[in-house]
C-alpha cells in the first residue's frame, strides 16, 4: 500500500499540495481526479520521488520513502509522464529501459532482462514492433510502448499521468483494459484521469482533489451517489441502467 | 508488421556497422602514416620497430610527423565526435556539439591564456583547456536550467556564449600578439603542429575518457528520455547530467588543445551515425568514435596531400567534404524526415 500522510508539495513557493492524506492499494485502479491545476500530477511525482515534498510522510508498502534511495523506490512504483518526448530509440530499447533501476554500474541487459522487457512487450501488445522506432508508432502503441516499460521495471505499483490524452476513443478504452487487467493481476494502478465517466466506470476506486486536497476518496457507486462531481466539475454523471457504465448527461 | 521489414536494423545491422567502422579507422590510419610529401613504404615502418625510430630518415619521418598527426586526427576526431553524441544527449538537441555551443571557445580561451603564460604543451595544458571546455558547458547547461529554458533556448545561449569566449580570446590576442595559438590555422583546426609533448596527454585523457563513456550508453540513453522519466527509474539526474558534461568537456577540451578549433565534427558525425544506425541508441558512442577518428584522419590525409606541395588546414577539407554530406544525409537518411 502506498500511503500518503498529510502531505504538503509544489513547485518552488506555490504550494499545490497542503496536507493532503491518501492510500493507494495493490490489486486495484484508484483514479484521480480533479479539476485543472488541482495538483493531481503534482500527487504523482510526490509519490515517485521526483517532486520533494516539503512536509508530510509518504509510506510504500509500510516503509518511509524518505528513507528509501530513487533506485529503491523505481522498484516499487513505476511513473508514466504526461508528456512523454519521443526518444530516437526502438520500442525493445525503450522497454529494456524499464529493467534500468535492477541494475548496477555497469548496465549492461542481460538475457533475462531481453526476457522480461519480451514479456512486457506481449502483454502491452507491441511485441510485433519492438525492432521499430518509436516515432514510426501511433499514439496509441506509442503510449503501450511506455506501459511495456513501466511493466519490464517490474513494480508493484504503476503510476500514470492521463494516460489517455490524445487518444482516440478505441485505444483509450483499451488502454483502460490494460489497466484494469493489470489491477486485477495484483498489481497497484494509479491513473491521473480528466474522461469522469470513463474514470468512474474503469476504477475500483476514486480520489477526487479539490482547494489542494482529497475532497473524497470512495468507490465510484459511493462518488456517483454523493452528487460530489456536479458540485466541483459543473457536469452531471449518469449511470446505465446495467449499472456497469457512466456516461455525461448533456 | 507494416514497418517491421522496412525498419529492420537487428543486432547484425550493428556489428556489421561496427566491423565497417573498425576497418574504415584501420584504412585511414595506414592511409595517413604512407601518404605525404615522402610517401612510406611498409619496410620503412617495419623499419622503425626493429632497428628504432632514428636509424633512418624514412624511420625518422614515420616516428616523428605521421605517427603522432596520425595519432592526433585519430583522437582528436574521436573526441570531438563522442563529445558531440554526449552533449547531443545531455541537452536533448540535435544542433548541439561543442563548436556551436561554446565548449570549443572556452578550451580556446583558455589555450590562448595559456600560451600567455607560457604553457605550449604538457599535462598543464590540457588541464587548462578542459577547465576551460568545462567552465563554458557547466554555464550554458546549468544557466539554461536555471532560468527554465526551452531545448531551443539552450542552443541559443550557447552560441551566445560561444561569440562572447570568441571574443575575449581575440581581446587577448590583439593586446598580446605574442600570443601565436590564435593564428588563422588554429581557429579553422589543423595539426601541423602536434608534438609529442602535446599528443601524449591528450591520447590518454581522451582514450580513458571514451572507454568510461561506452559503459555509460544505457545512463545516456535513459538521460534524452526526458528529466521526469529518468527521475522515474531510479536515475540522479543531475549527478549524471554533470557526470556525463564533464566528460564532454575533457574530450573537447583535448582535442582543443591539440588542433585548434575543429568545428563541424561534433555535429556530423553523430548525425550520421543515428542515420546509418538507425534508432539502436546502444552503438551510439562507439560508433562515433570510431567514424569521427577515421572521417577527421581521411580528411588530414586529404589536406596534405590534394595541394601538394601545399597543405591546407584540415578544417578547410572537413568544411569542403563534410557540408555537403551532411546535407546529403540529412534530406536521403529516413526520406528527409526530420526530427527533434
Amino acid at each position: 500500500m502506498i500511503e500518503l500522510i498529510n502531505i504538503s508539495a509544489g513547485y518552488c513557493k506555490n504550494i499545490v499540495l497542503d496536507y493532503l492524506s491518501a492510500a493507494f492499494e495493490k490489486g486495484r485502479l484508484t483514479a484521480v481526479i480533479g479539476v485543472n491545476g488541482c495538483g493531481k500530477s503534482t500527487l504523482l511525482k510526490a509519490i515517485c520521488g521526483i517532486l520533494p515534498i516539503f512536509g508530510g510522510d509518504i509510506h510504500i508498502d509500510g516503509m518511509k520513502a524518505d528513507d528509501m534511495t530513487r533506485k529503491e523506490i523505481a522498484k516499487k512504483a513505476a511513473y508514466l509522464a504526461q508528456g512523454k518526448s519521443t526518444p530516437d530509440m526502438t520500442v525493445e530499447q525503450l522497454v529494456l529501459h524499464g529493467r534500468f533501476p535492477h541494475l548496477n554500474y555497469p548496465r549492461r541487459y542481460t538475457k533475462c532482462d531481453r526476457d522480461i522487457a519480451l514479456s512486457a512487450m506481449e502483454r502491452a501488445g507491441v511485441a510485433e514492433f519492438s525492432e521499430n522506432p518509436l516515432y514510426t508508432l501511433s499514439g496509441g502503441m506509442r503510449q503501450n510502448a511506455y506501459i511495456a516499460m513501466a511493466l519490464a521495471q517490474d513494480t508493484d505499483y504503476i503510476l500514470l499521468d492521463e494516460p489517455t490524452t490524445y487518444l482516440d476513443i478505441v485505444h483509450q478504452l483499451k488502454l483502460m483494459k490494460t489497466l484494469r487487467e493489470l489491477s486485477d493481476g495484483g498489481k497497484g494502478v494509479v491513473a491521473v484521469m480528466h474522461d469522469l465517466p470513463m474514470a468512474m466506470t474503469f476504477s475500483d476506486k476514486v480520489v477526487i482533489l479539490n482547494n489542494r486536497r482529497t475532497e473524497m476518496i470512495d468507490s465510484p457507486e459511493a462518488v456517483y451517489k454523493s452528487g460530489i462531481i456536479e458540485k466541483i466539475f459543473g457536469a452531471e454523471i449518469g449511470l446505465s441502467d446495467d449499472g456497469k457504465s457512466f456516461y455525461y448527461k448533456y | 508488421m507494416k514497418y517491421s521489414a522496412k525498419y529492420f536494423s537487428g543486432k547484425i545491422n550493428i556489428k556489421w556497422l561496427y566491423s565497417a567502422g573498425v576497418l574504415f579507422l584501420f584504412i585511414s590510419a595506414a592511409l595517413g602514416i604512407i601518404s605525404g610529401s615522402t610517401p612510406l613504404l611498409p619496410g620503412e615502418i617495419a623499419a622503425a620497430f626493429r632497428d628504432g625510430f632514428d636509424s633512418s630518415a624514412g624511420t625518422r619521418i614515420f616516428a616523428y610527423v605521421r605517427l603522432p598527426r596520425t595519432a592526433a586526427s585519430l583522437v582528436c576526431g574521436a573526441a570531438l565526435a563522442v563529445s558531440g553524441a554526449v552533449i547531443q544527449g545531455v541537452l536533448a538537441n540535435r544542433l548541439a556539439s561543442p563548436s556551436i555551443i561554446g565548449v570549443n571557445a572556452g578550451a580556446a580561451l583558455a589555450v590562448t591564456l595559456c600560451a600567455a603564460l607560457g604553457i605550449y604543451g604538457g599535462w598543464q595544458l590540457s588541464l587548462f583547456s578542459f577547465i576551460g571546455a568545462f567552465a563554458a558547458v557547466m554555464l550554458v547547461s546549468f544557466g539554461a536550467k536555471k532560468w527554465g529554458a526551452s531545448r531551443g533556448t539552450v542552443i541559443l545561449i550557447g552560441v551566445a556564449m560561444n561569440s562572447f569566449l570568441g571574443a575575449v580570446t581575440n581581446t587577448i590576442v590583439t593586446f598580446i600578439p605574442e600570443v601565436g595559438v590564435m593564428s588563422n590555422s588554429f581557429k579553422i583546426g589543423e595539426f601541423s603542429g602536434v608534438t609529442h609533448q602535446k599528443l601524449v596527454p591528450a591520447v590518454i585523457v581522451i582514450s580513458v575518457t571514451i572507454v568510461f563513456l561506452l559503459t555509460l550508453h544505457n545512463e545516456l540513453d535513459v538521460l534524452t528520455l526526458g528529466e521526469e522519466s529518468a527521475r522515474s527509474l531510479g536515475m540522479n539526474t543531475a549527478f549524471m547530467r554533470m557526470l556525463f558534461l564533464l566528460f564532454a568537456a575533457l574530450l573537447a577540451g583535448s582535442a582543443v588543445s591539440l588542433a585548434g578549433l575543429l568545428s563541424f565534427v561534433g555535429l556530423l558525425v553523430p548525425h550520421a551515425v543515428r542515420r546509418v544506425a538507425g534508432s539502436k541508441s546502444s552503438g551510439l558512442i562507439g560508433l562515433c568514435a570510431l567514424y569521427g577518428a577515421g572521417f577527421v584522419c581521411i580528411c588530414d590525409t586529404a589536406a596534405r596531400t590534394v595541394f601538394s606541395p601545399y597543405e591546407i588546414p584540415v578544417g578547410i577539407i572537413m568544411a569542403f567534404l563534410g557540408a555537403p554530406f551532411f546535407v546529403f544525409i540529412l534530406i536521403k537518411g529516413r526520406g528527409g524526415r526530420s526530427r527533434d
